[in-house]
Formats: structure tokens, C-alpha cells, sequence
């Protein structure tokens, strides 16, 4: 069984080819870094896999489930779950109601009219130990607005997170941030458990390498080298399109 | 404390509507209460679309008609009050479906647009189609509806039946925009496509919404067939759907109370100042100017922001004064 499977996945816009025929599979439990330089197509790929675009031919399958038709707002349901390159939270709202967002997402109290979302504890308390989870429980009454850079992309991940998700995507989680944020990142990144599959885009090779098994290397929507790290960074293509040597 | 202050006022303001028709007197003020109460039933309608899903709608006054229309002509075809009423309100849900199929495949601006032309074909059918809608001469109302054998046909009797349909209203609301569902709807209003990604179905969360908006308008449409015993092309002109936007805008989109208090606003200068001052939709225009300049947030939060100020403002000097005098005198 894999993971997410997409297979001969072409996608264009106009003229404009971004996705060209790409054929991947991520092993369950496996951590998968996409890296290309700007307009490889990588977060097109996210939104083909997550359904906000749809793909123009070709198909994606999730644990051996064919979703390349599916809704994007079904997705969640089975466990998908993603981060956003440029940060889209509710600004608004207090860190603990943007985590109880993404709880309700996925539960059937989202359509309920009558009852007080503030007095449903259960939720309340699941949504706090999400944020426990990535050290950001004592801020968690903080209206998001008035929190930093740094801990904004750290409540991307815990909403992505509180959803309990098999398949996590994540776009540029360091995108942005100073060396000490990063460091929180990582380990919020380390500490995620092995039964969460883990796919992440980073256009910064240095800080996201660590964190891989396996490289995918993508240029003009084409994968162009796949392997282990070490067969990645040796290969004389990724020198030649990515490190511009 | 602060909750005790905000339940004290609610009392008191409960306590003066009810008391209202003894205080006031005269059934023309009482009626123009009615009216107030009957269009901040419309805006409160209108504010689950404008406020909480952050979908600007210029058809409304279309959906108003609908209902206002079915109800007349039943009632003229010679059905009961309870028939009449149920079929208006089942009329309004399908056209507010129509509505809602055909404008949610835009937001913005072109949601607007789509809104807006909408309600201009149910003017156009109000108008136009004579044989159906008596056009321009509209149809009468014959007989106000007695609940529990209770006549409504005097002033006190019709503010007393509107100002409980009002707090049902309210409550629902209230009670809607705390709820799991209100917030998925704003949560589609600030980031829709972040909550697509969390697993919510935004069109059908807008679609419940436009629904919900459908019934309380249509509640409204009731409301102001029986309060004025007639209902002529006129409702449904695109100046009624802009007076109820204007209303929700004025008071505090996505507030509970800004549109009642755009409601009064609009209702006191169209029917009290226009007694005194002949153009009266000048002095409108230069409150709404003054409210858009000097509280853009709308009537209700401005003036809590102000409120909120000019207390710090107070503290502040007193715990100044207090600062600045020698331990020894300071109060305990």
C-alpha cells in the first residue's frame, strides 16, 4: 500500500504546462521533501493532490483510494490535511479558535445551529492539548493578531495537526522565518509520530534536508532526479538546475 | 461585572419596549415603533448574509415582495391567515434557493450584481404582470391575523405582536452566531478557502445561510403586509433593498444590535423628521455621511469604541490625580 500515488498527473494553464506526467508514491509513514527552484510547480502539485485545482489527466490515489474526483472538502475526511506557503489563519480569532476550527471541520457539529460553540468542552479541551502538543498552550487565549511571525506558521502546523491527519503537506513551513523560529519549527517537525505520512515543499534545500528520506527534485513541472538524500545531492542534475552550478 | 451590566441592560431595554405603548401614547408613534421593529426583522435577515458570510446582497427587498405577495394573494384567493402564511414562507425558502443556486457562484462584487438583478426581475413581475399582481395599483390586505383569538387590528395590539416576532428573531440570532454553524459561516466569510482545506463544504455552508437569511425575510414580508394592509410594486424596488443594506451598514455589520439601530435610524427620519424638515433624505444622507467618517465600524461598535474610550480616558485622570498625591493621603 502507498500513501499517495499519483500517476501520469499532467496539468496546464492555457499554453502553459506546469504539471508535465508526474508519477510519484510516498510510502506510508515515509518523510518527503519536494524542492525546485521558483515556478517548478511545486505548489500547484499540492493544490492538484488536495483538489483545488483539478487535473487535467492522469490520477491520485490515497492509501489505494482513487480521489483524483473528489471534492477538495471531502479530502480532510480522510485524513489529508495541508499548511499554506503564505499564512491563511483567522486573524480575528484567538489561536484556540483557530485550532477548534479545524476540530470542527471534521466533526458533524459543524452544521449545528442551536448549541454555543464556546460551551462544548470536549472540543475546547482537544483543541488545547493540540496546542500543549506544539508549545503554544499558554498563549493559546491570544488573539491571533497579535502573536508573531513565527508562532503563526507554528499554528498552521497545529491546526494541520489537530486534525489527527494520515497524509500532512506541508508548503514552506520555514518560509520567512529568523534561524531561532526554525529551530522551534524543526523540533515541532521532529516530534510529529511515524503513523503520519509527511510530504513537504521547501525551496531552501539547507534546512529542509535533514528532514527527508527521500528527495524529490521538481523543475518546469517535471520530476527531473528522485532517490535517497544522499543519491539527490550527488546526482549532476540537481547541481546543475537547483544549485546553479 | 461586566456581564452584570450587560444583563441589567438588556432588562431595562426589554422592560421599556414592552412598557412602550403606555409610555408613548399616541398610535401614530406606536405604529412607527411597529415599523421600526418590523424592518430591523428585515436587517437583522439581511446581516446573516451581509455580516456573518460577508456576502453583500442587493436583491433583498426581491425576496420581501415574494413573501408579501404570496400571503396578499392567498389571502385574496380566500385562504386562512395559517395557509396563507405557511405558503408565503415556503414560497420565499424556494425563491431564496433560486437566489442562492444562481448568486453563490460569485462572491464580491458579482454576488452583488447577481443579487441585484434578481430583485429587479421580481420587481419587473410585481409590475408587469398585471393579471397576477393587480400591478401598479398593488393588492389590498383585508384582515389582520388574530393569534389565540387576539385581535391585532389596533396600534398597541400589532407592537405587541411584532415586538415578539422581533425577539424571537433577536434570540435566534443570538443564538445562531455563537453556534458551531455561525462559526463555520464567518469562518467561510474570513478565509473560505482555508476552510474548503480543513474539510468544510463552503457553498453548501453559504447556501444554509442564504436559506436562513430567506426565512427571516420572508418573516419580515409578513410582518409589513399586516402592518400596512397592502403591498404594491414599490416594495420590491431596488431603494428598499439599498435602505435595508444601508440599515446594516449604518448600525454594525455582523453586530446583533447595529441593525436595529439602523433600523430606527432609517424608520424615525423617513416617518418623524420628514414631519418637520421637508428634505428629510438630506439629513439622512449627512448622518450616514457622519456615522461612515467618524465610526466606519457602524453605530453600535463606534459608539462602544467611544464609550470604551471616554471611560479609560476618565480612569485614567482619576488613577492619575491619585498617583500624583503623597502615599500618605491617598484614599484606601
Amino acid at each position: 500500500m502507498t500513501a499517495l500515488a499519483l500517476d501520469h498527473l499532467c496539468k496546464s494553464f492555457g499554453g502553459l504546462s506546469v504539471t508535465r506526467d508526474i508519477t510519484l508514491a510516498v510510502e506510508p509513514g515515509e518523510r518527503r521533501l519536494i524542492i525546485g527552484p521558483n515556478g517548478a510547480g511545486k505548489t500547484t502539485l499540492f493544490n492538484l493532490i488536495t483538489g483545488e485545482l483539478a487535473p487535467d489527466s492522469g490520477s491520485i490515489r490515497l492509501f489505494d483510494r482513487d480521489i483524483t474526483r473528489m471534492p477538495s472538502d471531502r479530502r480532510p475526511h480522510l485524513g489529508m490535511a495541508r499548511t499554506y506557503q503564505i499564512i491563511t489563519l483567522f486573524p480575528k480569532d484567538t489561536i484556540l479558535r483557530n485550532v477548534m476550527l479545524a476540530l470542527l471541520g471534521l466533526s458533524p457539529l459543524r452544521w449545528n445551529p442551536l448549541r454555543d460553540l464556546d460551551h462544548q468542552h470536549e472540543l475546547v479541551a482537544h483543541a488545547r492539548a493540540a496546542l500543549d502538543r506544539v508549545g503554544l498552550g499558554h498563549i493559546a487565549d491570544r488573539p491571533l493578531s497579535q502573536t508573531s511571525y513565527g508562532e503563526q506558521r507554528r499554528v498552521e502546523i497545529a491546526m494541520a495537526l489537530a486534525q489527527c491527519p494520515k497524509l500532512l503537506l506541508l508548503d514552506e513551513p520555514f518560509a520567512g522565518l529568523s534561524i531561532d523560529e526554525r529551530q522551534d519549527v524543526r523540533r515541532l517537525l521532529q516530534g510529529i509520530p511515524r503513523d503520519v505520512t509527511v510530504v513537504m515543499i521547501e525551496h531552501n534545500m539547507d534546512v529542509a534536508l535533514e528532514f527527508a528520506e527521500r528527495v524529490t527534485l521538481l523543475h518546469f513541472g517535471e520530476v527531473i532526479v528522485e532517490g535517497t538524500r544522499a543519491e539527490v545531492v550527488a546526482n549532476p542534475r540537481t547541481r546543475e538546475v537547483y544549485l546553479g552550478e | 461585572m461586566s456581564r452584570w451590566v450587560r444583563y441589567g441592560a438588556a432588562a431595562v431595554a426589554l422592560l421599556l419596549l414592552v412598557t412602550l405603548p403606555s409610555w408613548i401614547g399616541n398610535p401614530y408613534y406606536i405604529n412607527i415603533a411597529s415599523q421600526v421593529l418590523l424592518f430591523a426583522v428585515f436587517a437583522l435577515a439581511l446581516n446573516i448574509l451581509v455580516g456573518y458570510a460577508g456576502l453583500v446582497s442587493l436583491g433583498h427587498a426581491g425576496l420581501l415582495a415574494v413573501a408579501g405577495y404570496t400571503a396578499a394573494l392567498l389571502l385574496q384567493a380566500g385562504y386562512g391567515h395559517f395557509l396563507a402564511d405557511s405558503g408565503a414562507i415556503v414560497v420565499t425558502l424556494a425563491a431564496s434557493a433560486i437566489f442562492a443556486v444562481l448568486a453563490l457562484r460569485a462572491t464580491g462584487i458579482g454576488f452583488l450584481m447577481i443579487t441585484l438583478a434578481l430583485g429587479q426581475i421580481i420587481w419587473g413581475i410585481a409590475y408587469r404582470w398585471a393579471s397576477l399582481t393587480n400591478g401598479d395599483n398593488g393588492v389590498n390586505v383585508a384582515t389582520r391575523p388574530a393569534p389565540f383569538g387576539i385581535s391585532l387590528s389596533n396600534a398597541p395590539s400589532f407592537y405587541f405582536f411584532t415586538l415578539v416576532v422581533f425577539l424571537l428573531a433577536l434570540a435566534s440570532m443570538a443564538m445562531f452566531v455563537r453556534s458551531p454553524f455561525g462559526a463555520s459561516l464567518a469562518g467561510t466569510r474570513d478565509q473560505a478557502r482555508r476552510m474548503n482545506a480543513l474539510g468544510y463544504n463552503v457553498w453548501l455552508i453559504r447556501f444554509l445561510a442564504m436559506m436562513v437569511s430567506g426565512f427571516w425575510t420572508g418573516v419580515a414580508g409578513l410582518l409589513f403586509i399586516y402592518y400596512n394592509q397592502f403591498i404594491s410594486p414599490q416594495v420590491a424596488a431596488l431603494t428598499t433593498s439599498a435602505e435595508v443594506l444601508l440599515m446594516v451598514i449604518a448600525g454594525g455589520t455582523a453586530t446583533l444590535f447595529g441593525p436595529i439601530a439602523g433600523a430606527a435610524i432609517v424608520v424615525i427620519m423617513k416617518n418623524v423628521v420628514s414631519a418637520y424638515i421637508e428634505r428629510w433624505n438630506l439629513v439622512l444622507g449627512i448622518i450616514f455621511v457622519l456615522i461612515i467618517s467618524f465610526m466606519p465600524e457602524g453605530l453600535v461598535p463606534g459608539s462602544a469604541r467611544l464609550a470604551r474610550w471616554a471611560w479609560q480616558g476618565l480612569r485614567a485622570r482619576f488613577n492619575g490625580a491619585d498617583a500624583a498625591r503623597p502615599v500618605e493621603e491617598r484614599g484606601p
